[in-house]
């Protein structure tokens, strides 16, 4: 067990470092930092001062090494555009998307699954099918239009629910949280329902698919051959098999959606993380983006292996190494 | 046992139907009678088809919909089946019926301890306390002979062999002191060695509690070892019953003769297997055709070496990126000669390395050391178009072995096209046509796919299409043992046959001694990735050196010798 994490601790560890390296050149490469910087009708002697402020001028190695070391102590640079540091912009942006995308997982889950092993169990009952179709419905058709959709019916024709920002914030030390004030979360619904739809139904198939599969394997069969349960049967042996690739799923999903909220976030005027990489790009604000894609790499790498780890809670054959 | 003796389960006239969607019905069972008194084990032996294994899922209420009881009754412990809803009123499956599956691989949940698995009927059906249901499991562990069972009821199935899971499924079956077990297949999956503790189990448990058991098998041998009645089942319907002596030493109804007679015999090698010949002029004068075909190799003499491994050694295990590599000798040292048309067979239990000899030879896996010699050529892991087209193999599973999107005769075309045996692909198709006519099947056989055919006829055509490159060696791995017997029967003789085609040479992979014996003329005996002993095939199966291979033969169950014991000791 211990091994196993110090691996992957490691494998994570070298990720990050390509991962940098190509922040670095990004950095480094697109476009010229100093031209974006200095006014307009700069004199040379400006521009190079400028360089020599941001050390531009050493060897590209060295630059490198100065660059992991300050990622590492949390120095992203400062944004071109805000001229703040990267690091205080993600954090502050960091809660919205955070919240946004917990809601969602948690709707998915808890609706996903549920809807998963009905229609496995009774593939053929009307609910089953209506289920599937709706479902089908919900994944074809884009988010901007879902969003769109129930912002029309739900804040502009019922007016119960805001249709764009965060509502009040309580403050708790950095993070600023919308849970805690009923604006708060009546601004997280709508948002929150969008981001789920798609993941939804593909937990709800996917669990479904998984679930047909374990219910015709011969353990399932040697259950029923003892006369256990049905409930016990479908609820505790059948759906924990049927879990394994769904904790895989969703995690890659949860890291796609802090990441790439970006359509909803836009609907939404959701101040997340999505709307500053949109800006940074339009910009280009270069270390904001590269602080992004450093921030994605970890993610996801962060994910894998809580994942991983998860995955050997689960599933006992992978513990014996 | 008296006749007053209340039987476990009585079965009269049991008739189960599937209605098929284009409104016709299957009969998977009709009119079967079957009785089991305590202490009895009765075997419900057929091939596959034959619907034995619908009459256990009948009589625990398990049948698949939209299979149904359609006529008949079941009595288990004096108390009828309700043929309305299948099942019966006071009747639990697993309290009253225990069941032990056939792959004790995928019947236990992987996710789940021995000791959960095993306490849950108790805690469902006796109403135990958690407490009670360990203690209990634990006397199981002890009483079905598992190794440390304080320490195995917190392992998972995965920790375990095959052998130990299986004696957890019977433990399981046992659990809520069952009247009648129906034991599907119990040991198929299993070892030799293996087999025959399970079977001992099995055995105790019938004569020390007083189980019923109901052994749905195919093994003739399996039946001779441990069962006091046989019913014989063709087609749903039984052809034969009585006791498992009459039965197997006088069979009455002629499927009951072909199907004993199908089976191999452990001690006498025969030259055919008497099962009814499927040939006709068609099929030998497509074997004289492809004898035509191949003539251009049919050179050397006999006894030239076709096939020579020395020392060879495979490891697997890779070495990871910041793993260490840990290694698995699955052969090691193994050195043995095929000569011109001589069947060369390795036998050995699973997991010693017969597979991966010949998975080297035919170059899916590459040796870490030794040589191969195949026809004067050195073989590594590149090898000459021409080398890979000398050697064929013929899978275990014919289900899996052709591509089920091509048809037929595409598929056997295939590799004659590839290696240009023919100059276009309307003369690869005639011959495609003479080698199904040579194994036996229809030359129009080639216009369908491959769901249209059964297993043997799958296998024959994969052997067809590893005769089309006009190979100087074919590896046979397992080639029979997914099939039945009578199948089997047929397929060792056609190998037999084409043999003798051009001065084929085969090297023969086999789990079973019976049909080593039958086929080979040389044989090696496998262990943990060693030959222990190479002979003669007579030899070796009358005067065996090795004590692993003296093991192996004293444990095959084998009809004609447990019943010429019985015999000679009545």
């Amino acid at each position: 067990m211990i091994r196993l994490l110090s691996v992957r601790l490691l494998q994570a560890i070298l990720v990050m470092v390509a991962v940098t390296a190509i922040a670095f050149v990004m950095f480094r490469f697109v476009g010229d930092p100093v031209a974006s910087m200095v006014r307009e009708g700069a004199t040379q002697a400006e521009k190079d001062a400028v360089r020599v402020a941001l050390g531009l001028d050493k060897p590209v190695l060295a630059q490198f090494v100065n660059f992991l070391g300050q990622v590492v102590t949390g120095d992203l640079g400062t944004s071109y555009r805000y001229q703040q540091p990267v690091t205080s912009l993600l954090l502050s942006r960091l809660p919205a998307t955070l919240e946004l995308v917990i809601v969602a997982t948690v709707l998915a889950l808890s609706l996903g699954i549920p809807l998963g092993v009905l229609c496995a169990l009774k593939p053929h009952a009307f609910f089953s099918r209506l289920t599937q179709s709706a479902t089908l419905v919900g994944i074809s058709m884009p988010t901007f239009v879902t969003g769109l959709l129930l912002i029309l019916i739900f804040a502009v024709n019922l007016r119960w629910l805001p249709s764009s920002g965060r509502g009040d914030l309580v403050d708790i030390g950095l993070w600023q949280t919308g849970f805690l004030s009923l604006s708060g979360l009546k601004s997280l619904i709508l948002p929150s329902i969008t981001l789920a739809l798609f993941q939804l139904t593909l937990i709800m198939r996917l669990v479904r698919s998984e679930m047909i599969d374990v219910l015709s394997s011969d353990y399932i069969r040697f259950a029923f051959a003892r006369g256990l349960p049905r409930t016990y049967i479908y609820g505790q042996l059948a759906l924990r098999n049927a879990l394994m690739p769904v904790v895989t799923v969703t995690g890659l999903q949860i890291g796609q959606l802090i990441a790439f909220a970006i359509v909803t976030e836009t609907v939404f005027q959701w101040p997340g993380m999505g709307l500053l990489f949109t800006n940074a790009v339009g910009y280009p604000d270069v270390p904001v983006l590269a602080a992004y894609l450093l921030f994605v790499g970890f993610l996801f790498v962060m994910i894998n292996m809580i994942v991983d780890i998860l995955y050997t809670f689960i599933d006992p054959r992978l513990r014996t190494r | 046992m008296t006749e007053t003796t209340r039987p476990v389960l009585d079965i009269r006239k049991l008739r189960v139907e599937y209605p098929l969607a284009n409104g016709n019905t299957l009969t998977a069972v009709k009119d079967l009678d079957l009785t089991i008194r305590p202490g009895e084990i009765h075997a419900l032996v057929g091939e596959s088809g034959a619907g034995k294994t619908t009459v256990g899922n009948a009589l625990m209420g398990l049948l698949q919909a939209p299979g149904k009881i359609a006529a008949g009754s079941i009595t288990i412990a004096g108390k009828e089946i309700n043929l309305r809803t299948g099942r019966t009123e006071g009747i639990v499956p697993g309290r009253d019926v225990g069941a032990i599956f056939q792959d004790p691989m995928t019947s236990l949940n992987p996710l789940f301890t021995v000791e959960s698995q095993l306490c849950e009927g108790m805690l469902t059906h006796l109403k135990l306390s958690s407490r009670e249901a360990k203690a209990r499991a634990l006397e199981l562990m002890k009483a079905v002979g598992i190794p440390e069972p304080e320490r195995r009821l917190g392992s998972y199935p995965h920790q375990l062999s095959g052998g130990q899971r299986q004696r957890v499924v019977i433990a399981t079956a046992l659990a809520c002191n069952p009247q009648l077990i129906v034991a599907d297949e119990p040991t198929t999956a299993l070892d030799v060695s293996v087999q025959a503790q399970i079977l001992k189990l099995i055995r105790d448990l019938a004569d020390e509690r007083g189980v019923g058991v109901l052994l749905v098998t195919h093994n003739m041998g399996v039946v001779a070892e441990i069962a006091d009645r046989v019913t014989i089942m063709q087609n749903g319907a039984v052809v034969e019953s009585g006791s498992t002596r009459e039965v197997l030493t006088a069979p009455k109804a002629p499927y009951a003769r072909t199907l004993i007679a199908a089976v191999p015999p452990i001690d006498t090698r025969l030259d055919r297997l008497p099962v009814p010949s499927e040939e006709t002029q068609v099929t030998l004068d497509a074997r004289a055709s492809v004898r035509r075909m191949s003539a251009k190799s049919e050179t050397g003499s006999r006894d030239e070496v076709v096939l020579s491994v020395r020392d060879l050694a495979v490891e697997y295990g890779g070495r990871g990126l910041l793993r260490k590599a840990s290694v698995f000798k699955a052969v090691r040292g193994v050195s043995f000669d095929v000569r011109r048309g001589e069947i060369f067979g390795l036998v050995g239990e699973s997991g010693c390395g017969k597979t991966t000899v010949a998975n080297t030879i035919a170059g899916l896996v590459t040796q870490s050391a030794g040589s191969i010699d195949f026809q004067g050529t050195a073989l590594g892991g590149r090898r000459e178009k021409s080398i890979r087209q000398s050697l064929q193999m013929v899978f275990q599973d014919p289900y899996s072995a052709l591509n089920p999107r091509l048809r037929i005769n595409a598929a056997i075309a295939e590799p004659i096209l590839f290696y240009k045996l023919a100059s276009n692909a309307v003369e690869a198709r005639q011959d495609a046509r003479t080698l199904l006519e040579a194994v036996g099947l229809p030359a129009d056989a080639g216009a369908r796919f491959a769901h249209a055919f059964s297993g043997g006829q799958r296998q024959r055509i994969a052997i067809a299409r590893a005769l089309g490159p006009r190979p100087s060696l074919l590896i046979c791995d397992e080639p029979t043992s997914a099939l039945d017997v009578s199948v089997q029967a047929q397929l060792l003789n056609l190998l037999k046959d084409l043999r003798d085609l051009a001065g084929l040479s085969m090297l023969f992979i086999s789990h079973d001694l019976a049909v080593i014996r039958q086929m080979c003329d040389r044989v090696a005996v496998m262990k943990a990735g060693q030959i222990v002993e190479l002979s003669d095939t007579e030899t070796l199966f009358t005067a065996p050196k090795h004590e692993y291979t003296r093991e192996l033969l004293r444990l095959a169950p084998s009809v004609e010798r447990i019943m010429g014991r019985e015999l000679a000791s009545a």
